[in-house]
């Protein structure tokens, strides 16, 4: 194979069909961005997932006029309770002091916020998270000391529909954007065998291989898929520095959600890079199979 | 070397065939004249021998192989052993006349070395020395021809095929690009030319191969081109 030919034939089409070129690029890496948002998202809500559901899944709230006879009667109860696997007490003051970290870039909500305004809780861990509702049973709200009993699986189910739906929404959009990058690709990679059908018709004649004629079109297209792969993968960095490490960096500090790492931002930006090279390499084969005679 | 045995190409757009039963054989090292009108079914039988179509029946064999059951991938194989010129030249536009020839061996993968070397001899055989620089339209529509003759011979085909060669040049012209043929054909390259010039047909004496409305009329070993014309 004449590497030199090849390549230089993959030049003068990108060069040829320009502007078909750009759009098949940008369609391409809009695409590919949002696909590679998609599978971040869908990450980020695993991580999520784990360090969530392994945490805290009941939390009971005391009164505020709660007594001490009342609190160390839930203890021993939540000591004793076979449903019960751990559980840590949360007092006032630990409740203030996770909530000025949890809010630190929000200061005036820190401020407007007198010290003694949250509850003391305790934050129990069961051996079936399913298993919440005995729990609530055996501590009505508002009786002994109890003000609320609350479901943190619910509240997280309901979070993690959203991100689901977030996630699923983002790839929905990324799908439809592949169909008009492919659809884009096929019709440059037409364009372009048909510029070039003096040059691909003398190539038949004196029996250049299939191989060798298909070559500079399916490397063209591969060409655009990789830099539109590349510049969806300029978007993610963006998106990261810019989006998630600066506006979510409170509540990742707090631990309330899960950041972005390097390691994410590299394995999908292969994984999205890799995937726009072989999707646009095969639509274009398929286009030559399919609609040009070479 | 080449034969048709019972050949018949049928166009799904026409109800008269192209070729009806046609049987034929040229020796290697021939030259051979495929005469008739338009339509006659003289470029059908070129691109049955090129295998650019398939006969509806009968049989085609180049060189000892059957086209009919020839696979994909061993066309090319087959159109390295032949050479094609044709009465529009096919020159391409943007590279000069020894580009022209050298995409021939570029694209069946030639060592750049023998490329180098056999480029500027097939040129100086069609007389194009000097030329070697120069873009197909700075040349004369003779020139031009010479360019894609060379192109053809090339790769030392075992035939060569020609549609109209002349069609577009004036007679003196036409004459020089004979000369050219019968030289390469005296290499022992086969040479198959349709043709619609009589006084070409008529001087070469040749073997003359008429077709009419796809049917073999006359096949004469030193024909011209009509009786009493």
């Amino acid at each position: 194979m004449r590497v030199n030919f090849v390549l230089s034939e993959v030049a003068t089409g990108l060069r040829r069909n320009l502007t078909m070129t750009v759009a098949m690029i940008l369609t391409t890496a809009i695409s590919l961005g949002l696909m590679g948002t998609g599978i971040l998202i869908a990450r980020m809500i695993s991580d999520m997932k784990e360090i969530y559901y392994d945490k805290v899944q009941v939390s009971i709230f005391l009164a505020d006029g709660v007594t001490d006879e009342q609190r160390s009667a839930i203890e021993t109860e939540l000591k004793d309770s076979p449903e019960v696997k751990s559980y840590i007490y949360e007092s006032k003051d630990e409740a203030y002091e996770r909530f000025q970290q949890q809010f630190s870039q929000q200061p005036e909500l820190v401020q407007n916020t007198p010290a003694d305004a949250l509850p003391e809780s305790f934050r129990v861990e069961l051996v079936n998270p399913e298993r919440y509702p005995v729990i609530a049973e055996e501590f009505p709200n508002g009786e002994n000391g109890v003000d609320q009993v609350r479901d943190e699986g619910d509240f997280l189910d309901r979070l993690f529909s959203l991100l689901n739906g977030a996630r699923n929404a983002t790839i929905a959009v990324a799908v439809i954007q592949a169909l008009a990058a492919l659809l884009l690709i096929s019709n440059t990679i037409q364009l372009a065998a048909f510029n070039r059908r003096n040059e691909t018709n003398i190539m038949r004649l004196v029996g250049a291989s299939r191989w060798y004629t298909q070559l500079p079109f399916i490397l063209e297209a591969a060409f655009a898929g990789l830099i539109g792969g590349l510049l969806a993968v300029g978007g993610l960095v963006l998106t990261k520095v810019l989006f998630v490490d600066r506006t979510l960096a409170g509540p990742i500090k707090a631990g309330i959600i899960t950041g972005i790492d390097w390691s994410a931002i590299v394995s999908t930006g292969a994984i999205i890079t890799v995937g726009g090279v072989a999707l646009a390499g095969f639509a274009s084969y398929v286009t030559l199979r399919l609609y040009v005679r070479l | 070397m080449i034969e048709l045995q019972h050949v018949t190409k049928l166009y799904p757009a026409s109800g008269r065939p192209a070729l009806d039963d046609v049987s034929t054989e040229i020796d290697k090292g021939e030259f051979v004249f495929l005469i008739g009108s338009s339509g006659s079914g003289k470029s059908t039988f070129l691109r049955l021998l090129l295998k650019e179509d398939t006969p509806t029946s009968g049989n085609v064999v180049v060189n000892g192989k059957v086209l009919n059951t020839m696979s994909k991938w061993q066309v090319p194989k087959l159109r390295r052993t032949m050479g094609c010129v044709f009465q529009d030249f096919r020159l391409l536009r943007d590279r000069t006349v020894a580009q022209n020839v050298a995409f021939a061996l570029e694209v069946i993968n030639k060592p750049t070395r023998t490329i180098k070397r056999v480029v500027p001899e097939v040129l100086e055989m069609v007389g194009l020395e000097g030329k070697a620089h120069r873009l197909p339209n700075e040349l004369s529509g003779g020139e031009q021809q010479r360019v894609a003759i060379a192109r053809a011979f090339v790769n030392r085909p075992l035939v060569l095929l020609a549609d109209e060669p002349t069609g577009n040049l004036d007679p003196e012209t036409s004459e020089g690009i004979m000369l050219l043929l019968e030289r390469i054909n005296r290499t022992g390259t086969t040479v198959i030319m349709a043709t619609h010039d009589y006084h070409i047909v008529d001087s070469m004496r040749r073997r003359v191969i008429e077709l009419n409305g796809g049917v073999i009329t006359r096949d004469q070993t030193r024909g011209v081109y009509g009786v009493g014309r």
